[in-house]
């Protein structure tokens, strides 16, 4: 318990002090869009992990928070009022996929959700007198809480950080929670969590919406970093990206999707230097981990660690005994 | 655009769709799992039939023949996938889905690596590019042949299920999957036939979609929620399904586009919607997914 306080200690310091030692800007942007992805990869493991619902359309509620903070901007509104406008958008598009996906689990939801990222993908791309298609939309400014600008790379990573800590906290604590061990005894039991008294569906649904919140904080976070929201945002490509965090890290554990989200954004923003296939590799890793890893790196590693110790504290007892 | 026009372009369309989606379908059927990466094998068969027409080192072969080579190919490639890969995961219809999920990125990528991101046009086969006039209204040579071939598959596929003695171990497979091997069929074979057999379909449909659509990369995406749609709306491992699917989608899709081309996405994904409300097993289906 003591060694997990102190790699949490480490932790926490290296990420507030990471603007001092990292000294180049682009790295910092880095480091904001892992945690503002971190927060997506906490939002999809919230159903995907401890649900056992996994969803290919998370991109496609990602982007309408995106796209909704772009329009509420663009109407004129302030900074707060979008935000909050943009948390609603996002709250009852997830209400619409989960009340349709929620018909089904395993495959079937799989199918229904990735079908519903698809038509909302198809309406930013197609429906271009409204969402100007291709071209995207623009932002121009980021908010200024209690009078702080955010328009630099250290401030923006600042409050991303804030938002960060938040996310990892109510997940934390509604993984503690007595919905959250319903969640995961639905996953796991859905049928004797039914007879034990549990309204199965509601459960699933709120953590759905828990998922919801999380995703559209995260798009909110995106479009604000970038200042630029387009279809390519709302691909199969991207849910399946943020599904790699997830399940790469480890579904089901806290810091999983965390470990998951880093090592993405790390091996995408640093192989796009130089080779341009990031796709073939993002597909590679994908069959490597579920063939090889299926558990993910956090809890694979954490089997390897306690194997060795075993392994460490066997072999001195074994050469005692032998020697006696 | 005159109604007779569109309404015979929504049904070549559709017969497209259905050797498409056939295969996705009986895929599904079997083996439990939507195959995603049956998109990358529609649009791998169009690159490989595309290459041959025209030309590898200057031999460049005729329409039928890389047709036929293509979806060979492709037909390979899926008993390889299903061997190789999805056969390591027995009884973990999730981590396949996943797999086939990586896959289709793969093969997307290795499509735009190879043969670069401009549209290749694929010339309609010799014979068939003229037009025929019924009345006032023109319809070309092509797609009437498509329709054709279309129905000559569907029937071809249901003597194949209905008729022979695989087709027979095939549906013992779809309908109960554990008695069919306790009276002695080998599952896991029936896997890999019919993995094969829904893969050179789709690339099949791939080089017969080349004229009409052309090849491009992203293909594949166009091409899988299709597949996906009408599966929905069929129901799952039924060949009546994918045909009535089919026909449904290619002419929502073609009408959509010609009536308001701007929401045509959503106008083909509604119907899906009431389906998956009303029916959650499709129009024909067996199960619910």
């Amino acid at each position: 318990m003591t060694a997990r306080l102190a790699v949490l200690a480490l932790a926490a310091a290296l990420l507030v002090t990471l603007p001092f030692w990292m000294t180049s800007i682009y790295y910092i942007n880095v480091a904001s869009q892992v945690l503002f992805y971190a927060i997506f990869a906490l939002g999809l493991n919230v159903i995907a992990g401890y649900g056992g619902l996994v969803s290919l359309g998370h991109a496609g509620l990602f982007g309408i928070a995106s796209y909704a903070t772009g329009y509420a901007l663009a109407a004129g509104f302030g900074h707060i009022a979008a935000i909050l406008i943009s948390l609603c958008v996002g709250l009852v598009a997830m209400a619409i996929y989960a009340v349709l996906s929620l018909r089904a689990t395993g495959i079937g939801f799989i199918m229904i959700t990735l079908a519903l990222g698809q038509i909302v993908w198809g309406l930013a791309y197609r429906w271009i007198s409204v969402t100007n298609g291709d071209n995207g939309i623009n932002l121009h400014g980021r908010p200024e809480p209690f009078g702080l600008s955010l328009s630099s790379a250290s401030s923006f990573y600042y409050a991303t950080l804030v938002v960060f800590v938040i996310a990892v906290a109510a997940v934390a604590v509604f993984v503690r929670s007595p919905l959250g061990a319903a969640l995961m005894g639905t996953r796991d039991q859905p049928r004797r969590m039914n007879a034990l008294g549990y309204h199965v569906w509601a459960i699933r649904f709120w953590a759905c919406m828990l998922s919801g919140l999380l995703t559209s904080i995260s798009g909110i976070l995106f479009v604000y970093y970038t200042q630029f929201i387009s279809p390519q945002t709302l691909a199969l490509t991207s849910s399946a990206e943020v599904l790699l965090m997830v399940i790469s890290g480890g579904a089901g554990t806290l810091v999983g999707p965390i470990v998951g989200a880093a090592l993405v954004i790390i091996i995408k923003s640093v192989v796009s230097g130089f080779i341009e296939r990031w796709n073939m590799l993002l597909g590679a890793i994908f069959v490597a981990i579920v063939i090889l890893m299926p558990e993910g790196l956090v809890p694979g590693s954490a089997r390897l660690w306690r194997l060795m110790r075993r392994k460490m504290s066997a072999a001195p007892r074994a050469r005692a005994e032998a020697s006696s | 655009m005159n109604w007779y026009v569109l309404s015979v372009n929504a049904v070549a369309f559709g017969g497209l769709l259905f050797l498409l989606s056939a295969g996705f379908s009986l895929i599904f059927g079997l083996m439990r799992i939507p195959n995603l990466t049956h998109g990358s094998l529609f649009m791998l068969g169009a690159y490989f039939g595309a290459a041959l027409i025209v030309g590898v080192r200057g031999v460049a072969l005729n329409f039928w023949l890389a047709a036929i080579l293509a979806t060979v190919g492709v037909a390979v490639l899926g008993a390889l996938i299903e061997r190789l890969l999805l056969r390591q995961l027995p009884g973990q219809p999730l981590a396949q889905v996943l797999v086939t999920l990586g896959l289709s990125f793969i093969a997307a990528d290795f499509c735009l690596m190879v043969w670069g991101g401009d549209p290749i046009n694929v010339e309609t086969p010799a014979g068939l590019g003229g037009f025929m006039r019924l009345g006032k209204a023109v319809f070309p040579n092509y797609k009437l042949a498509l329709i054709a071939l279309a129905v000559a598959f569907a029937i071809g596929l249901w003597m194949l299920l209905d008729r022979t003695r695989l087709g027979a171990m095939i549906r013992a497979g779809v309908d109960d999957p554990d008695m069919a091997r306790v009276v002695g069929i080998r599952v896991s074979r029936l896997f890999t036939i019919v993995f094969a057999l829904g893969a050179g379909l789709a690339g099949f449909a791939g080089i017969m979609g080349g004229p009409i659509l052309s090849v491009y990369p992203g293909l594949d995406q166009d091409m899988l929620p299709l597949a996906l749609v009408v599966v929905i709306l069929g129901g799952t491992g039924s060949l009546l399904g994918s045909f009535v699917g089919s026909l449904v989608v290619g002419f929502l899709y073609n009408f959509g586009q010609a009536l308001f081309p701007e929401l045509a996405y959503f106008v083909l994904f509604l119907p899906m919607l009431l389906v998956l409300l009303l029916r959650p097993q499709g129009l024909f289906g067996r199960f619910v997914p």
